[in-house]
This record gives structure tokens, C-alpha cells and sequence, in this order.
């Protein structure tokens, strides 16, 4: 396969995870910064598998199970917590 | 083109597809004004993109085992990627994330006030307007 398609990809990839990024360190509320680690932690899950067809392995397909599986217990703590303290 | 060649080719449309979806959720991210609009732009990738990635993997492994991690692990993030987005907009409606005038409907509204309705009338049934008499029966 063209190696450009995999750096487009990792370029796309990597812009998208910055911007999480920035949005972490950057978001005004709590929750935002909860809504753009979901979205790092979707990024990474996209990359682990993109990596895969590159190298044509599946050893990470545990860690992504894993990933999508558990993706979900962070949001929830810091919701609840958010909405028990009515902070901001 | 030999059929390699052909999946080769679908594999690399699906992967960038999957990866187009990801920047345009960190545009989004950054663009939109507030987190519920944010929220919406990065479910995308959540399910779709992660479909494209998932059908490049199966393009490029085309076997069963792992087709059926593959779908696994979809039906996975189908199940726990609306909880979070459930639990994210009910504690930002509450503490006041959401600005109010961007909603054109919001039936979450009505519906906390019904519940605060028949609370109050629960616990002080004379406020009612209707039960005026009962109050100046005793006397």
C-alpha cells in the first residue's frame, strides 16, 4: 500500500488529537474538557487500528477492546461528580 | 487490477474517510461555541469513524477471529459511547453549560417543571388553587 496514505492519516490523526489537546488545556468548563478527552481517547483508538493495517498485525486489537470498553466509566465519575457539586 | 490491488486501494479510502472524520471532530472542537455543539461534533468519529477503521482492519485481515473482535468492539462503543454523552449533557444542562437561547426546544425544561409540579402538590397539597375550601373548612 502508498506510504502517503499513512502519513495523510497520521497527519490527520495527530491534528485531531492536538486539537483535543487544546481543548483540554483550554476549555472553560469541566465538561469540555471531559467531551475533548473522550474524543483523545477515540483518536487513539482510530490510531491503534490504523497502525494495525500499516503493520499488518493484530496484537492491538485487545487494548482497543479494552479501550472502547472502559472509554466510558471517566465521563460518568466526573459527570456525576459535576452535577452532585454544581461546579462549573 | 488484481484483488489485492483493489482492497489496497478500498482499505486506504477507508482509513483516510476514518481519519477525515477525526479532524473534522477536532475542528469542530475547537470552532463550535458551546459544549453541547461540541459534544455533537465529536460523536462522529465515536461511531463512524471508528467504523471505517474497523472495515480497513477487516479489509487487510480477512479472518474470522478477527472479524469477530472487530464487531465486538464496535457493539461495545455502540453501548458506552451514549452513556457518556447521556451523563455529559444531563450534568451540563444542570450546572448551567447550556446557554439557554441556543435551544430551540427543550422538552428537558417542561419536563423538570412538571416533576417540580406534583412535588409541590405532593408535599403541600393545600397550595393547590383548587383547594381553597379545604383550607377554611376546619375553622
Amino acid at each position: 500500500m502508498n506510504g502517503w496514505v499513512f502519513l495523510v492519516v497520521g497527519l490527520m490523526l495527530t491534528a485531531a488529537a492536538g486539537m483535543a489537546l487544546f481543548r483540554i488545556a483550554r476549555g472553560p468548563s469541566i465538561l469540555d474538557r471531559m467531551i475533548a478527552s473522550d474524543m483523545l481517547l477515540t483518536t487513539i483508538i482510530c490510531a491503534l487500528g490504523a497502525e494495525m493495517v500499516y503493520n499488518s498485525h493484530t496484537r492491538s486489537l485487545a487494548a482497543m477492546l479494552v479501550l472502547a470498553a472502559t472509554a466510558f466509566l471517566g465521563s460518568v465519575v466526573v459527570a456525576r461528580y459535576v452535577s452532585r457539586s454544581g461546579h462549573k | 487490477m488484481s484483488f489485492d490491488v483493489i482492497i489496497d486501494l478500498l482499505t486506504s479510502v477507508f482509513l483516510i474517510l476514518g481519519a477525515f472524520l477525526s479532524l473534522a471532530a477536532g475542528v469542530g472542537l475547537i470552532r463550535f461555541p458551546d459544549a453541547i455543539a461540541r459534544m455533537h461534533a465529536t460523536t462522529k468519529p465515536q461511531i463512524l469513524g471508528l467504523i471505517f477503521i474497523l472495515t480497513a482492519i477487516a479489509l487487510q485481515e480477512r479472518r474470522w477471529s478477527t472479524i469477530l473482535m472487530l464487531v465486538t468492539l464496535l457493539l461495545f462503543q455502540m453501548m458506552t459511547a451514549p452513556i457518556s454523552a447521556h451523563m455529559i449533557g444531563r450534568a451540563g444542562y444542570r450546572t448551567g453549560v447550556v446557554a439557554p437561547g441556543s435551544l430551540l426546544v427543550d422538552e428537558l425544561a417542561q419536563a423538570i417543571e412538571r416533576a417540580q409540579d406534583e412535588q409541590v402538590d405532593a408535599e403541600h397539597p393545600d397550595l393547590r388553587a383548587d383547594s381553597g375550601e379545604r383550607n377554611e373548612s376546619p375553622d
